[in-house]
């Protein structure tokens, strides 16, 4: 079934559908209840499944994450909310030394189907710890898988495929993108090992995930005015990131440009790179750009503008690995650079 | 509201001036108001199987400790002294009742049926988990102090949800109670009213940092602040630690919700093999708890009973005796696991990029191996 929703709710409704299906499915989080979420992502769950299944919980971030564990040594399938990105840092404790390991630590015995979903990135003017990307903290973590989405279909496939996982699977779920629309078919299965390529094109590969995929689009059609083609690929998996689909396009473009709002340092544009750098050396004809936030910390709302990455600054590491004129270009003409 | 809540609690609490006991340091029993309803089956078998229970306990901790000296485990957080506390509140159990345990609780693991075998692969470090915590009903060892907590919480908002009449029990430490975990698991647990026991064995010290450092206040007081009821009881006394173990457990099957115990116990050892608590507190302390052994407290009230003591002793030692013989046995026949079992169980499935490792270092294992 089609039908066009925007991405916050096409989450929602994966949410509902999952309730629907299975009885071991429950909601956990602060206000996700009566008001359905600060983003109304769980808008009128708690109305049709009752208060023992989508569960307003205290405001306690570890306790969360840490009783989704004991509810899944139980059998259940817990959904839980955090927030905002900023906010997930009292429940790492509990993702990355228990959910994560619980697995492995157990030889394979026990199983922990447990979703976290974090609602991330910028570009809401909001305050501090209320726009951040903290997914290479997790990327870091043997045991997680971490997903992001870009589209409604996306955001409905990916919520679905991470409720599915016997793993334990961090959702980024790209909260400036909830109110944007698109068709979601409810049908429509991923995996979540796998990117999608979404343009094809012969010059260069922009590799990117979450909120930025449409900046990249967007600079997809800016850059084919000047006849210049762009590959972009959404990643999708952040962990595991498919280099496969990536390697392959850089095979056939030779330039790789990687995009993300996360800071670069140890993150996953550092992985991407390094992975392609190992396995297609030899067909790349220009070294990789990385366009991502700067290695500071989030700053103050009204200058996000600048710290995000733009559709001119990915253009503009387009010119670059094209060796076209850019800002780099002109930064080692005045012998600014490094 | 929240202060009837925390009224009510304290209403139901007991102990908290003094613990809450049965047995002295004697071997004499007092009535006790609290407790002794809980205590009418306790005949002089049930005594006799506690005894054997604890002196059983203590042979195991005794060599494991010893191996680990000989370099068979790798190490050992001694439980000498706490035999009281875990087999009391252990026994109180049913079979079904699924325990979230720290790392010191090894006399829980023997009760609930873990091998030796799969309680030592842990500290001969050759697994992170010997046993399978759905079979035993028991968490494997938790060394993230608190965090077990609310996996228990968690467990039974999921008892809770299935309507079923089982508890999960926590164990934890005087110094857990300093960690936000445990804190957060007492609010959720008593806000969603949950079938959990908290039992926390205050054994005076987190490694080298004595309990005043945690608490100004007894650590079950805190308790009542949450709302939850608290028992405070002589964790040296096996039986005080029973019946209290029981009021919570019948307490969490009607729907009660949680209650807290604090069994105020001693750490005779150190924090583990590696420790050293000389430097941390004196001799005197120390002597002055080996005064209150449990096990020797159990033993002179069986004798003022009555009982034959000689024979219980000697029946125990028989037991111990082959415990110390298998548990020997499991060290020295537990095999050392294949290198790529490293890259099992990561994820239930496993990813391109671990098949890959894997794939990479066997390479690596076989050609370091074809030049040799």
């Amino acid at each position: 079934m089609t039908e066009t929703l925007p991405l916050g709710k096409a989450i929602g409704r994966a949410l509902g559908d999952a309730l629907a299906e299975d009885e071991k499915v429950v909601l956990l989080g602060e206000d996700i209840g009566k008001l359905g979420g600060v983003f109304r992502v769980t808008d009128g769950l708690q109305q049709q499944f009752g208060e023992a299944r989508v569960i307003d919980s205290p405001l306690a971030e570890s306790a969360i994450v840490g009783t989704a564990i004991g509810m899944a040594y139980r059998g259940y399938r817990p959904i839980v909310e955090i927030q905002f990105d900023g906010f997930m840092f009292p429940a790492f404790d509990q993702i990355v030394t228990q959910l994560a390991r619980l697995h492995y630590r157990t030889a394979g015995r026990v199983r922990m189907p447990v979703t976290v979903r974090i609602p991330y990135g910028g570009h809401i003017g909001s305050v501090e710890h209320h726009a951040e990307s903290p997914e290479s903290y997790f990327a870091h973590t043997p045991g997680l898988r971490v997903v992001t989405c870009s589209s409604p279909q996306e955001a409905y496939s990916t919520m679905r495929a991470a409720i599915a996982s016997d793993d334990p699977v961090i959702v980024f779920e790209p909260k400036a993108k909830y109110w944007g629309k698109g068709d979601v078919d409810t049908s429509v299965v991923r995996d979540l090992d796998t990117a999608t390529v979404l343009t094809r094109g012969r010059d260069v590969t922009v590799a990117c995930y979450g909120p930025t995929v449409q900046t990249a689009l967007d600079a997809a059609v800016a850059a084919s005015d000047e006849g210049i083609e762009l590959e972009v690929i959404d990643l999708r998996s952040i962990s595991p990131v498919d280099i496969d689909t990536v390697v392959d396009s850089v095979r056939r473009t030779g330039r790789l440009v990687v995009a993300h709002e996360a800071p670069a340092e140890a993150s996953v544009s550092s992985e991407v790179v390094a992975n392609v750098v190992e396995r297609a050396f030899d067909a790349l004809n220009a070294p990789p750009e990385r366009v991502t936030g700067y290695d500071t910390p989030y700053p103050p709302s009204a200058l996000e503008g600048h710290y995000l990455p733009s559709l001119d600054r990915i253009l503009d590491a387009v010119d670059h690995v094209l060796g076209r004129r850019s800002s780099r270009s002109e930064l080692a003409l005045t012998g600014g650079a490094r | 509201m929240s202060i009837d809540v925390s009224a009510r609690a304290a209403e139901h609490s007991a102990g908290l001036d003094e613990p809450l006991a049965i047995l002295d340091p004697s071997g004499a029993r007092h009535a006790n108001a609290v407790l002794d309803g809980q205590l009418s089956d306790v005949d002089e078998t049930a005594l006799t199987d506690l005894y054997v229970d604890m002196a059983l306990a203590r042979r195991v901790d005794q060599e494991a400790f010893a191996l680990t000296r000989q370099g068979e485990l790798v190490l050992w957080p001694p439980s000498l002294g706490q035999e009281a506390a875990q087999v009391g509140s252990g026994r109180a159990l049913r079979e079904t009742d699924f325990v979230f345990g720290s790392y010191r609780e090894h006399a829980l693991a023997v009760l609930r049926g873990v091998t030796f075998r799969e309680l030592l692969a842990v500290w001969q470090g050759t697994t992170q988990s010997g046993w399978d915590p759905q079979a035993y009903r028991m968490a494997t060892p938790q060394i993230i102090i608190g965090a077990q907590t609310l996996h228990a919480t968690g467990y039974a908002m999921g008892l809770r949800m299935d309507g079923a009449d089982d508890v999960a029990i926590a164990y934890l430490g005087d110094g857990a109670m300093s960690e936000g975990d445990v804190n957060e698991a007492m609010v959720f647990a008593s806000t969603f009213r949950v079938p959990a026991v908290f039992f926390c064995q205050n054994n005076h010290y987190a490694i080298s940092e004595p309990v005043r450092l945690q608490s100004a206040s007894p650590l079950a007081a805190r308790a009542t602040g949450f709302g939850i009821p608290a028992l405070r009881v002589d964790g040296n006394d096996v039986l005080a630690v029973l019946a209290a173990t029981r009021i919570a457990l019948q307490r969490a099957r009607r729907g009660g919700g949680p209650t807290f115990i604090e069994a105020v116990t001693y750490r005779i050892g150190p924090h583990t093999t590696t420790d050293d608590p000389t430097r941390y507190r004196d001799d005197e302390e120390v002597a002055q708890w080996r005064g209150k052994d449990p096990i020797d407290r159990l033993e002179r009230h069986l004798a003022q009973n009555g009982a034959r003591v000689d024979q219980i002793r000697e029946e125990a030692q028989v037991r111990c005796d082959q415990a110390a013989r298998d548990l020997r046995t499991a060290v020295t026949t537990g095999e050392m696991p294949r290198a790529e079992t490293i890259f099992d169980h990561v994820y239930t499935t496993p990813t391109v990029r671990i098949s890959e490792q894997r794939a990479q270092h066997l390479a690596f294992e076989a050609s370091i191996e074809g030049e040799s």
